[in-house]
């Protein structure tokens, strides 16, 4: 038996935009064939005047037996395409992987659940779509209820489970599959916090020693303390491909806008349900921008954006994410009592946030804006759009840097208040 | 990120080997091949059907159906009774109108009672028309699992066949009970034991029909509006509602391309008995039709399965 899991070979998948991208009638069909013979080299279905894309190309890469293999990229650089191709949902238009064992694709949870059937039936069902025996899973059963927490609804119908207890169930069933590789595209990276590191502690107690992972994230943090290796897709290519740091390294740096602000001209401009992201803009208190500054001063982070309505439940704020992928804060411009939100009219709006001096460390820091109606829905959740870098400086105590480090160990570097007890 | 680790150093799905009988599964389970690798590459168009592969798949094909079979009359108030129904009523409606326009049951039913002629063909011309308007639609209504699974596509065309032929046997039931109440006018003999042969042909034509549908439906979504427009003319254009009696001879092998014309007089060459012709050479074209469909559409499905997921 060979040592690799998986071998790709020039992979390349071609799109077609536009025309033929929506479902076609059977009328453009026929038109176009009547009119076939007056147009030369024409086939009806595949018009050569539409517009192609390649939503991959030339992807070779190799991956060992039991390594894990993270895949970072920006939005529409290729990452689902990949995992789509790897787990045979879709033909690559050219090149070829070869797959050495049996293969668990996770891209969604709770594949295949019908809101009719009851939790018991959908065990079974999502099992078997997901590629478990009947067996297999009669074995597990016991162990999936427990495991998801839901036992006293286990034989009701999943359209009246909350939306908590439905992906419990869903997450329970994929944590019982056992694959020799395992594809997982980052949806999973949902539900509650307790219950994922309940599921993280599942998968190392079953899992063999030789499983091969393939994982999609954003979450740079993960990425970096998890995988053997990374590759980074952009626009359809093979980046990087190497250590997890480098990889995450300058994934970060040609992810991020410089300069202290990132300006979206308005026809790019995130945006949803009414509402339009325009800028964000970082300075300093004493107003000089650039995008490096000190931890002395205050740090100001402006957004700028047009709301057609303004519902209650708005929340405008950001992650602040450091170098390391780790999310340092989020905040969102209606933390405080409502008597203090800044007021907020339909039409354009700048806010700005104060993130006090002498609270974080020096270092490279992202910003992912993350605008939301509170409890109903996401409008812009995008990742490390913004990069500015802190020199940390605030020390007041002669004590405070030594020449060797310039930085604080820790993501914060506050000065807290001493006292003898 | 809960399958990985969050502290570096410790292997994520490390501990725990593989037992005994989680190895031996290991080899035969759906996909898995763990000697020679899976190949994933741009195919061919026209390809031979992994008849091999369907079979290891042959638990989700059962799963799928039946749940298919439970769902189908959840949150309906008459339940299972809506398989009876169309059968039922659409032989009593034609039933009040030949009535009405004084047509003789001679001419019309071969002198047999025209409701017991008329549901005998009846029930496995639903089962047809259920199969057909059902597989027609089961891969554009599969579109959330052909995106995010890999699995052998023919499972989800095969797999709607069999709330069908669950439809199929509570009207026979029905069919029963009607045979019971005309037992007079029926003589069961040894062309009972054919009944399977016709149910399975009534089947295969179905599928062989469904598959060029669903295949068709993915690209183009007109599928759905033909497919009740196509069922309602077949009907007129099979013995159900008349006896092929009124067909012309010579133009009989002509009508018997249409398989369910061999389906819909076998069925009653089976359970009608005596004075009910035998389907004869009209068999012989009915079965070459079907094979020549279901081939075709075979091949059709699989040359269209890889864009499925592109399209859907």
């Amino acid at each position: 038996m060979t040592d690799i899991a998986i071998q790709a070979e020039g992979l390349g998948k071609l799109y077609r935009i536009g025309r033929a991208r929506r479902t076609n009638t059977l009328r453009d069909t026929i038109t176009q064939t009547i009119a076939g013979p007056f147009r030369r080299n024409r086939n009806p279905l595949a018009p050569a005047d539409d517009e192609t894309f390649w939503a991959l190309k030339d992807v070779s890469f190799e991956v060992k037996r039991g390594e894990v293999m993270g895949i970072i990229g920006r939005n529409g650089a290729g990452k689902s395409t990949l995992l789509k191709i790897l787990s045979r949902i879709t033909e690559p238009t050219e090149g070829e992987a070869r797959i050495y064992g049996r293969v668990g694709s996770l891209l969604e949870v709770g594949t295949g659940f019908h809101p009719e059937l009851t939790g018991r039936e959908n065990v079974f069902l999502n099992g078997a779509i997901l590629g478990m025996k009947r067996g297999e899973i009669a074995r597990k059963f016991d162990e999936i209820v427990a495991f998801s927490e839901i036992e006293k609804f286990i034989d009701t119908p999943v359209k009246h489970y909350s939306s908590g207890m439905y992906m419990r169930l869903a997450f329970a069933v994929a944590a019982h599959l056992e694959p020799e590789i395992l594809i997982v595209d980052e949806v999973l990276a949902v539900g509650d916090a307790e219950f994922q590191k309940k599921c993280m502690g599942k998968m190392r107690e079953v899992g063999s020693q030789s499983r091969t992972v393939l994982f999609v994230s954003h979450n740079m943090a993960a990425v970096q303390t998890l995988c053997d290796r990374v590759v980074m897709l952009m626009a359809g290519h093979l980046a990087e491909d190497g250590h997890p740091e480098h990889v995450v390294g300058r994934y970060l740096a040609t992810a991020a806008g410089r300069g202290g602000e990132i300006v979206w001209p308005s026809d790019q401009a995130p945006s949803a349900a009414g509402f339009k992201l325009f800028a964000i803009r970082t300075r300093a208190a004493d107003g000089r921008a650039g995008g490096t500054y000190s931890t002395r001063l205050d740090l100001i982070i402006e957004m700028e954006f047009e709301t057609a309505t303004v519902s209650k439940g708005l929340c405008v704020g950001f992650d602040l994410v450091s170098a390391q992928g780790a999310t340092v804060f989020r905040t969102y411009q209606n933390d405080q009592a409502p008597e203090f939100w800044p007021p907020i009219q339909p039409g354009r709006n700048r806010l700005s946030c104060v993130v006090p001096a002498g609270l974080l460390n020096g270092g490279v820091y992202l910003i992912s804006p993350r605008v939301s109606v509170h409890h109903v829905e996401w409008m812009v959740q995008l990742e490390s759009v913004l990069q500015f870098e802190l020199v940390l400086d605030h020390g007041l105590s002669p004590l405070w840097n030594s020449q060797s480090d310039r930085n604080r160990p820790g993501v914060m570097a506050p000065i807290l208040r001493w006292t003898r007890a | 990120m809960w399958p990985f680790d969050a502290a570096r150093g410790h292997r994520f799905f490390g501990g725990g080997l593989l037992s005994a009988d989680q190895a031996i599964e290991l080899k035969q389970d759906p996909g898995g091949q763990t000697a020679a690798p899976i190949r994933v590459r741009a195919k061919p168009g026209w390809r031979a059907i992994d008849f091999a592969e369907l079979w290891r798949y042959r638990e989700l094909l059962w799963i799928l159906g039946s749940r298919d079979v439970k769902v189908r009359y959840k949150q309906t108030a008459l339940g299972i009774l809506w398989a009876i129904i169309p059968p039922l009523f659409t032989t009593l409606i034609f039933n009040a109108i030949f009535v009405l326009l004084k047509v003789t049951p001679q001419t019309l039913s071969n002198g047999f009672p025209y409701v017991l002629f008329a549901f005998t063909a009846q029930v496995p011309w639903q089962l047809f028309a259920n199969s057909l308007s059902q597989s027609s639609n089961s891969l554009v209504g599969s579109q959330h699992l052909v995106t995010k699974v890999y699995f052998p596509r023919l499972v989800i065309p095969i797999a709607s066949l069999f709330s069908a032929v669950v439809d199929f046997l509570i009207c026979s039931a029905i069919l029963a009970g009607i045979m019971a109440w005309y037992r007079e006018s029926i003589e069961l003999g040894w062309p009972l034991i054919t009944l399977p042969f016709f149910t399975l042909l009534a089947i295969c034509a179905s599928l062989a029909v469904g598959l060029w549908m669903s295949a068709l439906n993915v690209q183009y979504r007109d599928v759905r509006y033909v497919v009740p427009i196509v069922a309602q003319l077949w009907m007129y254009a099979s013995p159900v509602v008349y006896s092929s009696v009124n067909i012309p001879e010579k133009w009989r092998p002509l009508y018997a391309v249409n398989p369910m014309a061999s389906v819909a007089e076998g069925f009653r060459w089976a359970l009608l008995g005596k004075n009910h012709p035998a389907p004869g050479p009209m068999l012989l074209v009915s079965l070459v039709s079907v094979a020549a469909l279901l081939i075709g559409g075979l091949f059709y499905f699989k040359r269209m399965e890889k864009t499925f997921a592109d399209l859907a």
